[in-house]
């Protein structure tokens, strides 16, 4: 009898600890097509096979941080910096956000040279658009902005990835971002650098009924689960565009 | 040279292909605007670079000179421009209607969602918190939501109407002219008009008034002209070419598989195709669409009285009235979808039941406006311009 109590026990936790702890990477796979990796990160293979390392900075805006106890754990930036160190053990792994929010790209782009000279960056991950928007800023001076920027970076010999805005339901009858996500599209096709495209998988994600976006919460555990899945996306598209995947990783050694 | 006006062509009979198209663009534009919409891949923008609101301002400048035109000739400038202006005005009424549901829709979700994940985008709803700047800059038309920037294009286009109608209808060319080199200046020097809290107007009026004037223009004897050219077999060929490409085109869009066959010279040279300024490859878009169409549809064409069509073309003729409530029911639409988070079924559904109360309320105006006709006779004679004039 206290046998199956204490094993009744014993499922009633596993079961408790697999909702409270559900395994993301089943769940949030994102398709090849929406990750786009053709785009060579030469600074990024550099680093990681020469110098066993990466450096990576995150700069963006209120989108890539997250409010509430321990937030920055939680967001991605946190969630991509854990998820590149399970995968390539070995190799050390920094990622420096500088997030503050209400950045606009302009804003971004003037600070870019000194954060890029402090972090020496192989890669910077420019996450921009969301604020634009909200702004209302010239979809013409947003592009020249991210220009500047990308210039900046290119300048100063790191690899960058765009992130696009989050798909955001809710506010899409009041928050036009389609406009800015198409620049961010034609400038990354155009000067031949990598987009995350972060609405688009978002997009993907609520199609796929894997998160709600529509819900109505006060809780964080959502928020989380979709930066730890953005964090993890965004590790396999810098993996597969540096061509960093295991085996390669094992003859280097 | 005090020439005498042409006569407008044959007067007499309301072109029903405006009413088709600009009611068929009534439906396209309300579907667009449902965020996310399964229904809206039926829509022209998908399959080229112009889309509904190319249509929609063509034949708004086409009735305005066809109905306006005859005012003013026949009336003299002081009344047209006054028909002209009170017209403006009720479509500002309306845009400020549109306002007041759209700012009810807001402060309803300012109150009721809430998401950490989205703490950047609820910035959106800051404005509530100075109503006396964002109702002020709204009522200038500066501050203009989403999917509320074609009326005050529309309007800005009717204030500044009587002027153009006026040399319009004496040098037509020079009209045209000079409304191409207002657009041309517009591209060189970035004329546009400031929009609130930052940037310009989604549809730069010193652009887009190209289109309208073009469609004023063809109304007051340039289709005639024109018909030369719109008869040639090598202008349909190069037409139905040119849609071509631009589909192929448009395919590169949605499946990302294809971009390898873009040449990147070509992609460079023509991207971006910029909606806000007219791209010109977005006006030849809707002059070869135009153009095939003409060819197709013929004036006369019996199709336009078959009963299918006859929804299209009551929505087309009251087309304030449905563009408003369009743009009211997708709000309403993105609504439901919001609080029952959505799905293709339930995108299709509101789609459909949008049209059909659409076409439901065009029927409900028109036999209201039909039975005012009869039981005023002064008002008979300017039946057509009730027609019309309520619709320019």
């Amino acid at each position: 009898m206290t046998f199956v109590l204490a094993l009744l026990a014993a499922i009633a936790f596993a079961g408790g600890a697999v909702a409270a702890e559900p395994p993301v990477a089943s769940s949030c796979d994102v398709p090849d097509r929406l990750l786009p990796t053709d785009e060579d990160l030469a600074h990024v293979g550099a680093d990681v096979k020469d110098r066993r390392r990466l450096a990576i900075t995150v700069v963006g805006s209120g989108s890539s941080a997250l409010a509430g106890p321990d937030g920055a754990r939680f967001a991605y930036p946190a969630q991509l910096e854990q998820s590149l160190r399970d995968r390539m053990p070995g190799i050390d792994v920094k990622v420096i956000a500088h997030v503050p929010s209400r950045q606009t790209t302009a804003d971004m782009a003037a600070a870019l040279p000194k954060i890029l000279a402090d972090d020496q960056p192989a890669l910077v991950i420019w996450q921009a658009g969301t604020v634009d928007a909200l702004r209302g800023v010239d979809p013409d001076d947003f592009r020249n902005s991210l220009d500047q920027g990308l210039d900046a970076i290119a300048t100063a010999g790191a690899n960058v990835i765009l992130m696009n805005m989050q798909y955001s339901p809710r506010t899409d009858s009041m928050l036009s971002v389609a406009p800015f996500a198409d620049v961010m599209h034609w400038v990354a096709e155009q000067r031949g650098i990598l987009l995350f495209d972060r609405l688009g998988i978002m997009h993907y994600w609520s199609d796929e009924g894997t998160f709600d976006l529509y819900a109505a919460t006060t809780g964080y555990a959502m928020a989380r689960r979709v930066h730890e899945c953005i964090g993890r996306a965004l590790a396999s598209q810098i993996i597969n565009a540096a061509h960093l995947d295991a085996a390669k990783m094992q003859t280097t050694r | 040279m005090a020439m005498a006006p042409p006569p407008v062509s044959t007067a007499s009979e309301r072109d029903l292909r405006l009413d088709l198209f600009r009611g068929l663009a009534l439906w396209l534009i309300f579907l667009d605007h449902i965020p996310d919409n399964i229904v809206s891949w039926i829509t022209i923008r998908n399959y080229g670079f112009s889309d509904a609101t190319e249509i929609f301002i063509f034949i708004s400048g086409y009735t305005a000179a066809f109905v306006y035109g005859r005012t003013m000739r026949e009336r003299g400038f002081v009344l047209a421009s006054a028909r002209i202006l009170r017209r403006a005005w009720q479509i500002y009424v309306a845009h400020i209607f549109l306002f007041t549901i759209f700012m009810a829709e807001i402060a309803y979700v300012a109150s009721t969602f809430e998401n950490p994940l989205y703490a950047e985008e609820m910035k959106i709803l800051d404005f509530l918190k100075q109503p006396d700047v964002t109702i002020f800059q709204a009522l200038l038309l500066k501050f203009k939501p989403v999917n509320m920037d074609v009326l005050p294009l529309y309007i800005v286009l009717l204030l500044l109407f009587p002027p153009v109608l006026f040399v319009l209808l004496r040098h037509p060319n020079i009209a045209l002219g000079g409304s191409a080199l207002v657009y041309a200046l517009a591209w060189r020097l970035g004329w546009n008009l400031p929009a609130y809290p930052n940037g310009v107007w989604f549809f730069n009026p010193y652009a887009w008034q190209l289109l309208f004037v073009f469609g004023a223009w063809c109304a007051l004897g340039g289709a005639q002209k024109l018909g030369v050219v719109l008869r040639s077999r090598v202008v349909l060929v190069l037409a139905i070419a040119y849609l071509v490409f631009a589909f192929l085109v448009t395919l590169t869009w949605h499946f990302e598989s294809l971009d390898r066959f873009m040449p990147g010279w070509l992609a460079d040279w023509m991207y971006p195709i910029d909606k806000t300024d007219l791209d010109v490859l977005r006006f030849a878009h809707f002059l070869a669409l135009a153009a095939v169409t003409v060819r197709f549809v013929p004036r006369h064409w019996p199709g336009l009285k078959s009963p299918l069509l006859r929804p299209a073309i009551v929505c087309g003729q009251h087309s304030l009235e449905i563009f408003c409530l369009g743009v009211f029911l997708a709000f309403a639409g993105q609504f439901v979808i919001a609080e029952s988070s959505g799905g293709p079924v339930l995108q299709t559904a509101i789609s459909l039941i949008g049209i059909i109360l659409m076409v439901a309320t065009a029927y409900l105006v028109s036999w209201y406006k039909g039975i005012e006709a009869r039981s005023s006779p002064s008002r008979v004679k300017s039946r057509d311009a009730d027609l019309a004039g309520g619709e320019a």
